[in-house]
């Protein structure tokens, strides 16, 4: 479990995380999301123990960072922005140092090893100078040194930035794998990501949190929810028709392709409606779609707001 | 394992897998052996001693100490892998104890290499072996007193040229500090006791009269102290760049 309360931290004037508190909890992956520069690393590094908080606190699995460092690192699996790891050791030397500092028994460092080594497909690669490796490679280096000794807290700063889409695939599959029992904390930017991994967003901008919500709930406020989009290739689909719909609010027309959609007054659900509708009138659509909301449109929407305030 | 004995383990891994080592010992020994028999006369001196051997270490060690010392903390900061070190379960003056061991091992390796002059002078003539292995602890205080001051200026800065700079010239004063030239400059501007005292922390006075083979008490202490006072130092650094 990782908690953070009230976590600040200043340079000088500029209030890189402003009061920060959130919760997670274990089978969750937390995604903290924020534009660039929002504070996402700074409040990972002060859960890390690598910054000390200005003011407030974080706890990882109960242990105060302030108060109990070692007892908070312990618990925690890190993996920072960028993946540092010693450049001139092979993969197998820079693992077992990892092993060493946790201080992890000798059998236990072994079957703990291999079952990471294999996890993470290095077996080809570990006597290998990680400077000589891909990016790719040392990501997953990085990834193999936070999950050595299995900790029940993993956080992982932009764990995919600068993979490619295979890459990409192959981490974010891992982090699922593991994600049952664990509670794992992901900072990204990557709205594609929050889709495909976590369980629960946390919005930040200018290190003060907007948004602590499902990605679900997060597309229910986006305009797009519950809208139907459609499109009816060389039919002239008549938009006052669907405009008379008592549950239509507005609709748009694509200028580039013609795709039409059509948005619901609040709390109606109009895909039945408009479907009849098009029947009634043989028009022939090619395929028609409930939208579940855009989030990156939420989140423009939600981080720039926050920007024109501060 | 111990945190501290995981971290020596790997900066010296770290040292021989790249090529600092190397550069380092053999200029290290190739320097000591042209210092002693050129500049320090050994053969023209006529005594079964290792004095000139001895009496070049401060000056090496200025050149050689501050070269090791520059990148512990200084790389780590740069290449990000601070941050890696700093979550692990580790206190600062573990991780600090740990790198500054690996830098005094390392010099000491180095000083071992010596070992052919002393076989040299025991050839040659029959030395006071008390005396040459007085010398050799002075000398390895005395790098351990250098390197603990380079640990303490590479958490200073980012810049290994800056921290090798830096720990060149607090070096340097520290040796000087009781050379009678310094003194005669400084009496008058002076209070007599601060002068004294500043005396008292030369570096090559201490170091000058273990090599003589005298173990007095005072002068271990002055590079126990010395090195703990810088380390400490250190970890403040280290504790300060971490808290806004």
């Amino acid at each position: 479990m990782i908690e953070t309360e009230q976590l600040t931290r200043r340079y000088g004037t500029l209030t890189a995380v402003d009061a920060l508190s959130f919760r997670a909890e274990p089978g969750q992956v937390l995604g903290l999301l924020g534009p660039n520069g929002a504070g996402k690393s700074t409040a990972m590094r002060m859960i890390a123990g690598f910054l000390a908080p200005t003011s407030g606190t974080a706890r990882v699995c109960g242990h105060d960072v302030r108060k109990e460092p070692t007892k908070a690192k312990r618990a925690l699996g890190y993996l920072p922005e960028g993946a540092p790891s010693y450049g001139e050791l092979t993969v197998r030397e820079f693992l077992t140092f990892i092993a060493r500092m946790r201080g992890l028994p000798r059998e236990r460092a072994f079957l703990r090893f291999d079952e990471v080594v294999g996890r993470l497909q290095l077996e080809e690669v570990l006597d290998i100078c990680i400077d000589t490796l891909s990016k790719g490679l040392r990501r997953r280096v990085g990834l193999a040194q936070a999950i050595l000794h299995d900790p029940p807290v993993l956080m992982l700063d932009e764990p995919t930035d600068g993979l490619d889409p295979n890459q990409k695939h192959t981490v974010r599959q891992l982090i699922d794998a593991m994600a049952r029992e664990r509670t794992i904390l992901i900072s990204t930017h990557l709205l594609e990501e929050v889709h495909a991994l976590c369980n629960r967003v946390v919005i930040i901008a200018n290190g003060r949190l907007l948004a602590d919500a499902t990605p679900a709930e997060l597309e229910g406020r986006s305009r797009y929810h519950g809208a139907v989009s459609f499109s009816a290739p060389g039919s002239g689909v008549s938009q006052e028709m669907l405009g008379r719909l008592p549950q239509v609010a507005s609709i748009e027309v694509d200028p580039l392709d013609g795709r039409i959609t059509v948005f619901p007054r609040p709390g109606e659900r109009i895909l039945e409606p408009v479907e009849t509708l098009l029947r009634q009138q043989g028009l022939e659509v090619s395929e028609i779609q409930l939208e579940r909301g855009r989030l990156d449109e939420v989140f423009r929407q939600i981080t720039i707001g926050s920007e024109g305030r501060a | 394992m111990n945190p501290v004995m995981a971290v020596t383990r790997r900066e010296l891994r770290s040292y021989f897998v790249t090529p600092v080592a190397y550069v380092f010992l053999v200029i290290f020994l190739v320097l000591s052996g042209i210092l002693t028999f050129y500049a320090g006369d050994f053969y023209g001196r006529n005594q079964a001693d290792l004095q000139p051997f001895f009496v070049m270490h401060p000056w090496l060690y200025l050149l050689l100490a501050p070269a090791v010392s520059m990148r512990i903390w200084a790389e780590e900061s740069k290449g990000g892998t601070l941050e890696l070190l700093l979550s692990l379960p580790l206190t600062l003056a573990q991780a600090m104890l740990g790198k500054f061991f690996a830098a005094w091992l390392f010099m000491g390796f180095g000083l071992l290499l010596t070992f052919p002059i002393w076989i040299t002078v025991n050839y040659l003539g029959s030395p006071d072996n008390g005396v040459i292995l007085a010398g050799y602890l002075g000398s390895w205080l005395m790098a351990g007193s250098f390197l603990a001051i380079g640990a303490c200026l590479s958490a200073v800065t980012q810049s290994q040229v800056v921290a090798f700079i830096l720990t060149m010239v607090v070096c340097f004063l520290l040796i000087l500090a009781g050379q009678p030239q310094v003194m005669d400059f400084l009496q008058g501007s002076m209070p007599r006791r601060l002068l004294n005292a500043l005396a008292h922390l030369s570096m090559l006075r201490h170091f000058e009269a273990i090599a003589r083979g005298v173990l007095d008490l005072r002068d271990l202490l002055y590079f126990v102290l010395s090195i703990a006072t810088w380390l400490i130092a250190g970890v403040l650094v280290l504790d300060l760049k971490r808290t806004p």
